[in-house]
């Protein structure tokens, strides 16, 4: 028999028993993150296919949110800094070897490539406010050249926003210290959900009949796939260390089993493809919205679960002889 | 770079906690948060046992994942050595850190709201004294030193005696040893 | 690369001032330095010029400023009045608290006679309420570290080489070759230069026997562990005998030279064969013989650890005899590696009036029984307050926490209160004896104070000064300054004529060709020896017992009727479904002093109970689940939590003592763990000096409800 106990009494809060530094902020981050990224590209993929006759609302309407989602993502960000002042460090700093550093500086070139994208396609998408801003001589100039280079700015685009997507999964990849994340599979699957996600704000938003069939298949595909990458996942933790297996019992059997099957993979994969399934088959439409809404709120959990899941899974497993909690009686 | 180790023989120590409490006054620690801590494990079944006290803390890996992972260059290698620190005036408390050391080293934040850490007293240890713990240490099992010095106390405790370190298969290369 | 971390200030980089104490949070009395950083209190450490502590200090007196830093502390005096029937504490004025105890001596004495106050005490501080006691004409002082701590001890090594062991324990571990510990736990039990004299030897790789039927700390350092059956350890002692003597190994010389019995011993033990001891200890016969051969292989520098505490099941002064003759056979006494003689200053005491003559004596309260009780035994002094004839009717109770520290009286103090004419208790946090009080004085702690001078008895003699690093919090005063106050209302202030107790330290100091300025700056001073630290080879010396030898065979104990050879009989067995109540010390904490210093909390907030798998199966116990236990008689426990460890045997559990406080004041004690005390009430005591044996006691578990 092994008796492994901590002496000492250590409680450091959020660290023990087991690590709780991060809330909803970051998922909530990487979820609108990954949303905006999926809306870039989308938008930039049906420019360059030049079918944005065919999905005006991702092209033209639902861009303008890219810059929205990725405000709010970062202000949950901020929200979770405990040392928010400092907030400008980020910027102070470039750190090669910090995926943090890197998402920071990514974010700061994005934001300008969102506003071309969301002005090259303005006077279609808000006409209203696109002659507001032709009031001003500078926005009418923005307004012209940006249309004028539609196309290139989607090119650009392109890239940036697999960027994104993939950087979301990448940032709790890198992190090595938690064996859940430490999969290769994390960014494929966290872009694919991307994707899966801002088509599935596209089926939500549209109103255009060509414009929700093609975006549903588009999803079915894309949530097949994720379901692909699950499974992979599921295979390569099972291949790795003996600390990735104990992590992968957590959802095999472990405490975030309901977690991870039944809210992300049930909720956020399967009932959705099922209804997707149904749709594309000219089964049912009569509640077309149920299965977006579904891979909307799945997206969230699955970086809330695969958050919680990550930090719970350790190198180190200690346990304290006596109750931390006694310790709160030192406040 | 000046590679700084501390060396502990878990067979003299007696897992008493003074190095946690000389820790905590010290560095005046806020009630409920330690930078170290004390791990008993006995191995076997009575009367076959065996028990190994060890006092732990940061490794000041010498391949510290944490700071790699620190955005802000906050958490940094002290003065070309291994000694890993945080620098108040940086740490944006993103957190990035605690969840990059594969030891739960990294006592979450200060109240104040940075990240706090085993500093390995580079207060004392600039000053030519031994960390507080190693100092305070009643059996004297604590020892601290250069490691690049092979005529040094600890690197002739490394060549002299059995030794292992926490966690090898992390990579992160951690510079505090447990003689066995 | 930045440099230092802006914005965090750096610990010490304030204005450093540093004062000399003496450690005071257990009764090792570490010489320590307290650094203040910026004004501001900053840290404890140990003072490296002294032998007891080498610099560093334990766990416990490196997280002292806890005890001063304790908000629960008691701030003024106290004084119990009655509200409608209900009992309350009201704060008072000195003078109104003072008044009131002097009024009630004066009375006392008028009434009954000076006699007929007894002190209660324990610690550096006791000193000064001695002084007023005798002053008074009372010279019953009694303290815990007597009868229920190492009385048996000194007592048998006094009946055994004429002389005890002392505080500090004069074993010279650092030059031993060879340690058997039988019962002491050092790691967890941390008197500071005990452990770091243990440690020492154990760096020098000797060899390390360790008796115990528990996996203790040093149990697992050992090259021998021997897992007793509780309570056997006399059988296992005389067996060790048997094989010396049977196998030739014993130091002749040594024994032929110094000691009187050894032929009666020989035969004493010859029947005592480690075939015997086998099926009483559990200790197989091969592994007695092999550790005798150990121990004989490298006498004289093998230490027969006496232990400190050891008071245990009734006959342990007949125990201790066994360990001292043991010692003996080996011939380590007055030996390096085995026991160093002590020397100490020879400092004299500052003029004073002679005490008015006393003939009462503290051993007055045995009644005719505890004939070798050259102290105070607490339980007797504390039986001898009750009722219509008892001797005592007055108490001063001094830092001693009488229902966690005497087993047996937590059940009757409300009696004792009752039948006593006043109790005060003078300490410096709430606890459960001070509930009893008519008065409560609140005492500074030794971070505020000056007392006596350490002269303790070491290696080399030495004196150490505590001096005040910070003013007294709240309205707390020094021992001293209570004790002279109480004296000058009794009318005694002659015997306190000093307006400022630096008065009489520098007194004192002065005569040894010190000062109080030089001990301010130094804190230790170390004389140089004048006698020699270990016995002169071939030289013949005359022992302080009746035959001037070391007494193998007590001629005083065969004189009183008792065995003059240490005898084995047999104890009480735990009853079906009960387990025998072991405790011990575990490093985070003295006693039931420290379990309110925020510091020591921190690390051990509540103590578990040890119990092995089999026990947690057969009655479902999980690990960090809370029970209460309850004893033989019925008495039930606090809650504590389980921890399933295989390091206890099946047949007993094992706890830390000092937890389960009840007193409300202490905001972080109060209600956490378990109190082993108030599961002791079965307690056989040694006929020969009176000790409460606290292991014949046993428990069964109770489910918790709460
Ligand atoms: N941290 C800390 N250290 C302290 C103190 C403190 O309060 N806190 N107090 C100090 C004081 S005043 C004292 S007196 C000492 C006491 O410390 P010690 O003298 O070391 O105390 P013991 O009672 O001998 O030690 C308890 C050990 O005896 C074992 N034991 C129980 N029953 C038996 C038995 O039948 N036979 C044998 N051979 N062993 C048995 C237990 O398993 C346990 O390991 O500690 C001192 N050191
Ligand atoms: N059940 C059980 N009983 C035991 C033991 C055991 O192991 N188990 N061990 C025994 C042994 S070995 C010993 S030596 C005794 C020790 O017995 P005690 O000396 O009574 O033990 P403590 O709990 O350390 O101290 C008692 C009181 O001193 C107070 N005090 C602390 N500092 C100061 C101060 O500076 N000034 C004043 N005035 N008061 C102060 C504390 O608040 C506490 O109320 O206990 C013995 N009793
Ligand atoms: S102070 Fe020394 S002996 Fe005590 S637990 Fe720490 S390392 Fe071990
Ligand atoms: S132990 Fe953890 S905190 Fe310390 S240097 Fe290594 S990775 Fe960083
Ligand atoms: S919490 Fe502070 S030290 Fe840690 S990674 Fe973030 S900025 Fe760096
Ligand atoms: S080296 Fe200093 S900071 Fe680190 S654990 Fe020891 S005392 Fe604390
Ligand atoms: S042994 Fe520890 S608690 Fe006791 S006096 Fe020394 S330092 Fe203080
Ligand atoms: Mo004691």
């Amino acid at each position: 028999m092994i008796e492994e106990v901590l002496v000492t009494l250590r409680a450091n809060p959020k660290i023990d028993p087991v690590l709780s530094t991060w809330s909803w902020e970051v998922p909530l981050y990487l979820f609108l993150g990954g949303l905006a990224a999926g809306i870039m590209f989308f938008a930039a993929i049906m420019v360059l296919a030049n079918r944005q006759r065919e999905a005006p609302f991702v092209t033209e309407k639902l861009v303008l949110w890219t810059v929205i989602l990725l405000s709010v993502g970062m202000a949950a960000l901020f929200l979770d800094l405990s040392h928010r002042w400092y907030v400008f460090r980020f910027y102070t700093a470039f750190r090669p070897s910090s995926p943090m550093s890197w998402g920071s500086w990514i974010l700061i070139i994005i934001y300008p490539i969102c506003l071309l994208q969301i002005l090259s396609t303005f006077r279609q998408g808000y006409p209203n406010l696109a002659r507001r801003l032709e009031r001003f001589d500078i926005g009418a100039l923005a307004l012209d050249l940006s249309e004028r280079f539609r196309r290139r700015i989607a090119w650009i685009s392109i890239p940036f926003a697999l960027a994104l997507g993939i950087y979301t999964g990448l940032l709790l990849n890198t992190l090595v210290a938690r064996p859940f994340w430490n999969t290769a599979i994390l960014p494929v699957l966290f872009l694919v959900s991307a994707l899966s996600t801002a088509a599935a704000l596209t089926i939500l938003g549209t109103s255009i009949k060509g414009e929700r069939n093609l975006f549903t298949q588009i999803d079915f595909s894309l949530i097949a796939v994720e379901i692909f990458l699950v499974l992979l996942l599921v295979i390569d933790l099972s291949t790795g260390s003996q600390v990735q297996l104990a992590a992968l019992d957590l959802i095999l059997g472990g405490r975030y089993t309901v977690g991870f099957w039944l809210l992300f993979f049930s909720i956020g994969l399967l009932i959705p493809i099922l209804l997707e399934g149904r749709e594309l088959l000219r089964k049912s439409t009569s509640a077309f919205y149920l299965a977006p809404l579904f891979v909307l709120i799945g997206g969230y959990l699955l970086r809330q679960v695969v958050m919680n899941i990550g930090l719970h899974s350790s190198w180190v497993d200690y346990a304290n002889q006596f109750d931390p909690q006694l310790l709160q009686l030192l406040q | 770079m000046t590679r700084y180790a501390m060396v502990i023989d878990t067979l003299t120590c007696v897992g008493c906690g003074d190095c946690v409490t000389a820790c905590k006054t010290e560095n005046q620690m806020p009630d409920g948060l330690t930078r170290d801590w004390v791990v008993e494990t006995t191995t076997g079944e009575y009367p076959n046992l065996s028990t190994e006290f060890r006092s732990e803390r940061c490794n000041h890996c010498s391949h510290a994942t944490c700071v790699y992972v620190c955005p802000t260059g906050a958490s940094h290698f002290w003065r070309d050595t291994n000694i890993v620190l945080v620098d108040s005036g940086k740490c944006t408390g993103c957190k990035a850190c605690i969840a990059a050391c594969p030891y739960d080293a990294r006592l979450i934040m200060h109240p104040e709201g940075y990240v706090d850490k085993c500093t390995f007293c580079h207060h004392r240890v600039e000053n030519g004294l031994d960390p507080a713990c190693v100092s305070t240490c009643p059996t004297h099992c604590m020892h601290f030193g250069v490691l690049d010095d092979p005529a040094g106390k600890v690197s002739t405790l490394l060549r002299t005696r059995n030794y292992k370190t926490l966690l090898q298969e992390t990579g992160n290369e951690p510079n505090v040893y447990y003689l066995t | 690369m930045t440099g230092c971390a802006a914005g965090v200030r750096r610990p010490g980089t304030g204005e450093l001032t540093v004062s000399p104490t003496i450690c005071d949070i257990c009764f090792w009395k570490c010489a320590g330095i307290v650094y203040k950083d910026g004004g501001e209190p900053w840290k404890v450490v140990g003072n490296p010029n002294d032998l007891h502590s080498r610099g560093r200090l334990c766990t416990r007196g490196t997280a002292g400023l806890g005890a001063y830093l304790d908000p629960d502390r008691l701030k003024t005096p106290l004084l119990r009045v009655d509200n409608n029937g209900n009992q309350r504490f009201k704060p008072v004025s000195w003078d109104e608290a003072l008044e009131f105890i002097a009024a009630r001596l004066r009375k006392l004495a008028s009434d009954h006679g000076p006699e007929k106050l007894a002190l209660f005490s324990h610690g550096s501080g006791g000193g000064h309420f001695k002084h007023l006691l005798q002053a008074y004409g009372s010279r019953s002082f009694v303290a815990p570290s007597f009868a229920q701590c190492r009385g048996p001890r000194e007592v048998a090594f006094k009946l055994t080489y004429g002389e005890g062991v002392g505080s500090p324990d004069r074993t010279d571990m650092e030059h031993s070759r060879c340690i058997v510990l039988i019962g002491s736990h050092i790691g967890e039990n941390l008197h500071n230069s005990q452990v770091q004299t243990f440690a020492a030897a154990l760096h020098k790789k000797a060899k390390l026997i360790t008796v115990d039927p528990r996996f203790s700390v040093p149990a697992g350092k050992s090259d021998y562990w021997l897992p007793i059956k509780p309570g056997t350890d006399i059988a296992l002692l005389l067996a060790w005998m048997h094989v010396l003597i049977q196998e030739d190994l014993y130091d002749r010389d040594y024994v032929t030279r110094y000691t009187h019995g050894f032929t009666e011993l020989k035969e004493h033990v010859r029947k005592f064969t480690p075939e015997w001891a086998y099926p009483i200890t559990a200790i197989p016969a091969a592994r007695i013989r092999e550790t005798a051969r150990v121990m004989a292989a490298n006498a004289p520098a093998t230490l027969i650890h006496p232990g400190r505490h050891v008071a245990w099941y009734g006959d342990d002064t007949q125990r201790l005899r066994a360990v001292a003759i043991l010692n003996a056979l080996l011939g380590s006494w007055g030996r390096p590696g085995g026991y160093y003689q002590q020397e100490k200053v020879a400092l004299p005491n500052y003029p004073i009036p002679e005490y008015p003559k006393i003939t009462a004596r503290v051993q007055d309260a045995n009644r005719g029984k505890y004939p070798e009780a050259y102290a105070g035994v607490s339980t007797a002094v504390f039986d001898a307050s009750i009722g219509p004839d008892a001797l005592y009717k007055a108490w001063i109770v001094y830092g001693t926490n009488l229902p966690l520290t005497v087993p047996g009286v937590a059940g009757r103090l409300q009696e004792a209160a009752d039948s006593l004419d006043l109790i005060v208790a003078i300490d410096i946090q709430p606890c459960e004896v001070t509930g009893y009080a008519d008065v409560i004085l609140p005492e500074c702690t030794y971070l505020e104070r000056y007392d006596t001078l350490r002269n303790a008895p070491e290696r080399r003699p030495s004196l150490a000064l505590r001096m005040p690093a910070f003013k007294p919090k709240y309205d707390s005063k020094p021992g001293w300054w209570i004790a002279k106050q109480l004296g000058k209302r009794l009318g005694l202030g002659d015997y306190f004529p000093w307006k400022d107790y630096t008065e009489v330290l520098e007194w004192q100091l002065k005569q040894v060709g010190s000062s109080l300025a030089e001990m301010k700056k130094t804190g230790v001073k170390v004389f140089p020896r004048t006698t020699p630290m270990y016995f002169t080879e071939g030289t013949d010396i005359e022992f302080n017992t009746p035959t001037g030898k070391i007494e193998i065979y007590s001629t005083q104990l065969a004189k009183l009727g008792f065995d003059p050879l240490p005898k084995y009989s047999a104890h009480q067995e735990p009853p079906p479904d009960y387990y025998r109540l072991n405790y011990g010390r575990a490093p985070a904490h003295t006693f039931g002093r420290t379990q309110n210093n925020k510091y020591l909390f921190e690390i051990m907030p509540e103590n578990v109970i040890w119990v092995h798998p089999t026990v947690a199966r057969k009655w479902d116990l999980e690990n960090g689940r809370y029970v209460r236990l309850k004893n033989q008689d019925g008495v039930e426990s606090n809650r504590i939590r389980i921890r399933v460890t295989e390091r206890i045997r099946p047949d007993s559990v094992f706890m830390a003592h000092g937890f389960g406080h009840t007193a409300e004041g202490l905001r972080l004690a109060s209600g956490r763990g378990a109190d082993d005390a108030a599961l002791i009430t079965n307690i056989p005591h040694d006929p020969i000096m009176g000790a409460s044996g606290m292991r014949a006691n046993f428990v069964t578990f109770l489910e918790d409800e709460v």
